[in-house]
């Protein structure tokens, strides 16, 4: 940014800090160096005004609370002052440990969306005096966001609680619908993202994948539009959308063979021709399945029956691939 | 959420004031520039910038006054900005967020030094931290290694790993040189030097099924470049051959969760999806096409297909008997 604005606006910072009083813009004018000077004419009333609405947005955006009023029934017009209180980060007095446990947290933006953020919160943590040591520590970095460009507009939109508009392609359907929901929050959940919120359509609590996102989500209507649930535990609305009933199956394995298989398996021993007998709880059954079938020979599905016709089904299917070839 | 550079200056130079103010005895402009993470040169010109800022009036006594020593500088005159600006809702969830997330960690052993940090932090956030953090991040709980390989990462020393590699459905056993810890979406990763096949893998840690420290030192050598990870975990090369798959309306998802280099809708099958991914793994893209139960079928390479199809009619065949 230019310099001479970043001089006004932190000349503005201070000229408004230092007053209880609400100060006029005009007054602004003739305090704050780098305003156009009134010469009379419309021209540079015009560019000040300019100015100061940038300024103004400029300093909220940053978090600065810019207040709006009247000192007395006398002003005319409204005057401008930043109530120092609002203004302040309270003390914040962190031991040499919990400092680390800071630094280390923050590494974990490192390469995410809010990694401005995360910069933002140190630089301020250590002018407030805490001395925050990002050498030390966990050499971690996390990348929460990778691909993800839905992101933004939905974490956006949930901070702010408006209503979210967006694309949603479920894999099974052909095209995507229009989902209007009240976003409450993003959860990385099994190593993938996904929107919490309250369907407006289907007036209930939804989870969205956020890669199924198609387009850019659109917000819409007021901030502070809704409240979500007070007991919310996103996490646990995610692993709840995906909760279902315990599955049993047995299978058999060739020795030496499906490895991934056995790593989440109770051995049973071996079975009469020698293979060995797996026991297998899924709460996915499909998916079980699908792993099941890309074991080829190596594994057998003995109970229950519907387990083996789904991978019997699907072995059929890929036999036929090499004649479509 | 990314703040622009203007707001990034802004918020420096806010802070800027106070953060000398909590250090009265001056601190080397070095050490400054590292905490703001800039350049000393940029450093030098906000301070510049200060110098000329200060009370309206702006006579000598109203300005902003810093005193330089050396390499070293202090504050004599701070025109009443002495506390740094309030913590934004971006902010305070960014810290929030990453505490708690930490606070998750299987075998972490500053857990208590977390708590009370998140405890303070939320406290001065003040508003921003009331509102409920709409961001959550829940790391599998499977990843028990962590505690081991960071001890391996942190005390730079070799690890010895029994890994699974599902590609080739093989555990296989390693020695590696760690070179540091990768959080993505959810998953542990470690990056390495992997002794056995000479190049730098990721592992993920919820794929080590054992791991030990060992006492040699880790010495990845200078080839051992970390990853450029912008373009995702996996970055085949151009010289990879290429698989192409048709998916069907139920496999499109594929083309979301791998790294497919080209994609074109597709009426056969209705609603389907070709899509092209390199990989020199062709076992790997065995298992995935299997893994579809018939919901891709393989335009390229040929023989790829027909492998598929010949275990799949072994299998059958053991139905059958």
């Amino acid at each position: 940014m230019a310099a001479k604005r970043a001089e006004r606006l932190v000349n503005l910072v201070i000229a408004l800090l230092g007053t209880r009083q609400y100060v006029s813009a005009a007054k602004i004018r003739t305090i704050v160096p780098g305003y156009e000077p009134d010469d009379g004419t419309d021209r540079a009333d015009e560019a000040f005004k300019r100015m100061f609405e940038r300024d103004k947005a400029e300093l909220r955006e940053i978090g600065v609370p810019l207040e709006t009023g009247r000192t007395s029934a006398f002003d005319t017009e409204d005057g401008y002052r930043i109530a120092r209180a609002d203004y302040e980060l309270p003390e914040i007095t962190l031991t040499g440990e919990e400092a680390a446990a800071v630094g280390l947290a923050l590494r974990l933006w490192q390469s995410a969306q809010l990694a401005g953020a995360a910069q933002g919160a140190l630089v301020k943590l250590r002018a407030a005096g805490v001395a925050v040591d990002q050498s030390r520590g966990l050499s971690i970095q996390p990348r929460l966001d990778a691909g993800e460009p839905a992101f933004e507009p939905c974490y956006a939109a949930a901070r702010d609680r408006r209503a979210l508009t967006f694309d949603y392609r479920r894999p099974d359907e052909q095209s995507a619908t229009r989902r209007r929901v009240q976003p409450w929050g993003l959860v990385a959940w099994h190593g993938r993202w996904y929107l919490v919120g309250h369907d407006l359509d289907r007036q209930a609590a939804r989870v969205f994948r956020l890669s199924r996102v198609t387009g850019t989500p659109r917000a819409s209507g007021p901030a502070g539009a809704f409240e979500p649930p007070a007991d919310l535990d996103l996490a646990s609305v995610v692993a709840g959308s995906e909760r279902r009933e315990e599955q049993l199956v047995i299978v058999r394995a060739r020795p030496g063979t499906a490895i991934g298989l056995r790593r989440h398996a109770t051995p049973l021993g071996a079975a009469d021709d020698g293979d060995d007998r797996l026991e297998l709880r899924t709460t996915e059954p499909w998916a079980l399945a699908d792993e099941l079938a890309a074991y080829g020979p190596d594994v057998l599905v003995e109970a229950p029956q519907r387990m083996r016709e789904a991978v019997v089904a699907r072995l059929s299917e890929l036999a036929s691939l090499g004649e479509r070839a | 959420m990314t703040p622009p550079s203007t707001a990034e200056r802004m918020t420096r130079l806010l802070a800027l004031v106070p953060y000398l103010t909590a250090r009265p005895d001056g601190v080397r402009l070095a050490d400054a520039a590292a905490d703001f993470g800039v350049t000393e040169a940029q450093l030098r010109r906000d301070l510049d910038l200060l110098w000329v800022c200060g009370l309206p009036g702006h006579g000598p006594g109203d300005l902003i006054d810093l005193a330089f020593e050396g390499d070293r500088v202090r504050i004599t005159f701070t025109a009443g900005m002495v506390r740094p600006l309030r913590l934004s809702t971006d902010e305070a969830v960014a810290l929030i967020v990453a505490l708690r997330t930490l606070l998750e960690l299987p075998g972490l052993a500053e857990g208590e030094a977390v708590s009370r940090a998140l405890a303070k932090v939320s406290a001065a956030a003040g508003h921003p931290a009331e509102v409920r953090a709409p961001v959550a991040i829940s790391v599998g709980a499977r990843a028990q290694s962590l505690a081991v390989v960071r001890e391996g990462v942190e005390r730079r020393r070799a690890l010895h790993l029994h890994y699974y590699v599902p590609s080739r459905d093989e555990r296989t056993e390693r020695t590696v040189d760690p070179m540091r810890l990768l959080l993505v979406d959810g998953h542990w990763y470690l990056e390495a030097w992997c002794r056995r096949a000479e190049g730098v893998r990721l592992f993920r840690l919820d794929r080590i099924d054992e791991v030990a420290v060992l006492d040699e030192p880790a010495a990845p050598p200078p080839q051992a470049h970390e990853r450029d990870l912008d373009d995702g975990l996996y970055q085949p090369g151009e010289e990879e051959p290429q698989v192409r798959l048709r998916l069907a309306r139920t496999a499109r998802w594929i083309a979301d969760y791998y790294p497919v280099e080209e994609q074109t809708e597709v009426s056969d099958p209705p609603g389907g999806l070709a899509v092209t991914v390199r990989t020199s793994d062709l076992s790997w893209a065995r298992r995935l096409v299997a893994s579809l139960g018939g919901a891709a079928t393989v335009d390229e390479p040929v023989e790829l297909a027909a492998q598929v199809a010949a275990d799949a009619r072994a299998a059958l065949a053991r139905y059958a008997d």
